[in-house]
């Protein structure tokens, strides 16, 4: 069994929190008490049937305002995968959670409302998942019921998508017709949509293939922290632990420490203080070395045969992700996986219309949500990939220092 | 599939020493705060995996509330003793005193609500920045949409709609000086994670997580053990039954469940046969109101 991370992003009124409660409750992953509680809190409606979006509403001060205010993370598993949810809310304003959301997904369902098509939030959230590199894309277009389960209304949206999709470079695109709220072709096939001969949502989420996701060919590795024991038996002990971030390394294996650049050998590998034959994405493990080498936190340790770049001057896409706009010029802290380093903001090139794609002059700062092509200059290098090509290693956060905000996140070009 | 292929427990812990490993190098001084549950105690398991060979860097922490299950306490210093960590007790009974506090009334008197109090003076005592918390997102809706690093002011508080961006595998632990951060290693796990891997990494747990008879009264359908703390009224029917416990609290405000389930395999077949969320079926306190826990969480709860 493995396990699949999805966000779901769909604008105000798509179906979305009716669709997760829909694969909740079909998948009988909602409990009785969680119903109980659901009934409850639907007795005072109207129509007096159960509300399923009720079941992914969290705090009291959503339901008041009646709006979602965070990402929220629900779980779900059937025989064949575990399922981690990031619930992420449609309104404009909250492009940074969905980012958020977005950033550690394997897949994407974009819910389009049969009736409207493809809208500007649609082409937002679709230019969210290039930006970020979503592997696997759904499109699940949903109130199929309220379109008569029209065909025509289908073909024509895919038509449309389809657009979007080359224009975006998205690849691995699938398109299922849904109704969430009468649970046509989420969990079983629909009996009213008989033109459709693809799979159901769940089916279809149980059985796309995300191994080949992982790069097993680059040796990346950053160190977290270094275990030290310095007791008698373990007396000159020294294990660089961190997570593989990308390929697969073992004892013998010939390395590079950068930003030092210094070429030593791996001694051996350990997996939870047990040694390992080999250690590989995404494990969290332990590396030793044969020569005794200064290094610390932040320092990477990779394959000699691809090397990542060392750079200290940086061209990055920009989500500026905070209420105090970003000020050209001002200095930052830069956070690449363990690795803090001041930055300086230095040139903003081009503002990108997350409608159009288009790039726009910067005209004054940049506010929350926009993103920006710009320069960061790093006061000590970086070692890393293009997002493009390797995202793990391609990506970073900025800090304001003076309010410890994350007010940026950052993706570097190669 | 591929020989480089880690299934969904071995992801879950991976990130989980990930987690644990940014705590130690991002704090000075940070600690675990142990309840003696089965959250807690794989939280130790996953910790020692973080730093072996070397020792857990941190502290655990209990907050007691002088409530607890005697067994749970016992399996407590077996387990500290035998990984060998620093455990640090504060007793919610000497806040009570110290600080006059009122203590709950009523049949379940429970001091759930009180602990607060104690763990944020603790906080202070020791100048904790950073607290390692067992907490998981499946459990409650509030806890559902909690980062993984969750800054807390210097009251301890949680604000819903200022939490940090948190992207990829990036954890931003930059505090101000009196705030700290809770760190949430285990968000992602359910409940049937948490048990499916302690059957694989074979973890002890206190013998009241399997079946074992108890002097129980029934209470809206739930079953609340006798003991020092919770005496049977003049109208409680007093049974004796097989009992085992999903959660561990406080005696006085965790219920049992019927069970014959006497090793891990039969308690993890009971539980994905079961309906009832861990929460509903064992915590007492939870059902007052809806937003119960976002108003804790609020107010500088776990």
């Amino acid at each position: 069994m493995d396990l699949l991370r999805f966000i779901t992003a769909g604008s105000v009124d798509d179906g979305k929190s009716t669709l997760i409660g829909r694969l909740l409750y079909d998948s009988k992953n909602i409990l009785i008490d969680q119903l109980e509680a659901l009934e409850k809190s639907t007795k005072n409606k109207e129509n007096g049937e159960v509300d399923l979006a009720l079941l992914t509403d969290g705090l009291r001060a959503e339901r008041e305002q009646g709006i979602t205010i965070d990402v929220a993370y629900r779980y779900f598993s059937t025989p064949k995968r575990k399922f981690i949810i990031a619930d992420a809310p449609g309104h404009v304003q909250y492009t940074r959670n969905m980012i958020t959301g977005a950033s550690n997904a394997n897949l994407i369902i974009i819910l389009i409302d049969a009736r409207q098509g493809v809208v500007e939030q649609t082409r937002r959230h679709s230019i969210i998942a290039s930006l970020l590199k979503i592997p696997h894309v759904v499109v699940a277009i949903n109130k199929m019921d309220l379109v008569e389960y029209s065909q025509d209304v289908f073909n024509n949206i895919v038509i449309d998508y389809r657009q979007v999709a080359t224009q975006l470079g998205l690849t691995d695109v699938t398109y299922i017709p849904i109704s969430a709220l009468d649970g046509d072709n989420i969990v079983d096939r629909s009996t009213k949509i008989t033109w459709y001969s693809g799979q159901p949502l769940l089916e279809f989420l149980e059985e796309v293939k995300i191994d080949n996701d992982i790069n097993l060919t680059d040796g990346r590795f950053q160190v977290q922290f270094v275990i030290r024991p310095q007791t008698d038996e373990l007396h000159d002990y020294r294990g660089y632990a961190g997570k593989v971030i990308s390929g697969i390394y073992k004892g013998g294996d010939k390395v590079k420490v950068l930003p030092q650049d210094i070429e030593t050998t791996i001694a051996g590998v350990e997996v939870a203080g047990k040694p390992a034959n080999e250690i590989f994405a995404p494990q969290s493990a332990v590396i030793r070395l044969t020569d005794d080498i200064d290094i610390s936190r932040g320092d990477s340790i990779v394959k000699i045969e691809n090397i990542p770049k060392v750079s200290n001057e940086l061209e990055v896409l920009l989500c500026w992700l905070d209420d105090k706009p970003l000020i050209s010029g001002n200095k930052y802290l830069l956070q690449h996986n363990s690795r803090q380093v001041r930055a300086v903001l230095k040139n903003v090139e081009y503002k990108l219309d997350v409608n159009s794609l288009q790039r726009q002059p910067v005209d004054g700062n940049v506010k929350l949500n926009e993103v920006v092509k710009a320069t960061i200059r790093t006061a000590s290098p970086l070692v890393y990939d293009g997002y493009e090509t390797l995202s793990e290693n391609g990506s970073a956060i900025l800090i304001d220092e003076t309010s410890n905000s994350t007010v940026a996140a950052v993706l570097i070009k190669q | 599939m591929s020989e480089y292929h880690l299934n969904y427990l071995e992801q879950l812990e991976s990130e989980s020493i990930h987690i644990f490993r940014e705590v130690a190098a991002q704090f000075e001084k940070p600690a675990l705060l142990f309840s003696g549950g089965k959250d807690s105690i794989t939280m130790v398991h996953l910790a020692r995996k973080a730093f072996a060979p070397g020792k857990i860097p941190f502290p655990l922490v209990h907050i007691d509330t002088g409530h607890n299950f005697p067994e749970a306490l016992e399996f407590r210093d077996w387990l500290v003793e035998k990984v060998g960590a620093i455990l640090i007790v504060r007793k919610v009974e000497d806040t009570i005193r110290q600080r006059s506090l009122t203590e709950p009334k009523g049949k379940f008197p429970s001091r759930n609500w009180l602990q607060t109090y104690t763990l944020l003076d603790t906080i202070e005592e020791f100048r904790f920045d950073c607290c390692i918390g067992g907490a998981r997102r499946d459990e409650e809706k509030a806890r559902a949409k909690e980062r993984i690093f969750s800054v807390r002011d210097e009251f301890g508080q949680w604000n819903p709609k200022l939490q940090r961006p948190e992207l990829w595998n990036i954890y931003n632990g930059r505090i101000h000086k009196g705030e700290n951060v809770r760190v949430f290693p285990i968000s992602n796990w359910t409940e049937l994670d948490i048990w499916n891997y302690i059957r694989h990494e074979n973890i002890d747990l206190p013998s009241i997580y399997f079946a074992h008879e108890r002097k129980v009264i029934e209470h809206e359908g739930q079953l609340v053990a006798i003991s020092e703390f919770v005496q049977p009224a003049a109208n409680d029917v007093v049974l004796t039954k097989k009992v085992r416990y999903r959660t561990v609290g406080d005696m006085t405000c965790t219920a049992a469940v019927e069970s014959k389930a006497a090793t891990l395999e039969d308690v993890i077949n009971e539980i994905i046969a079961t309906r009832i969320s861990e929460r509903g079926e064992t915590r007492i306190d939870d059902k007052v109101t809806e937003a119960a826990m976002e108003d804790r969480k609020k107010n500088g709860y776990f």
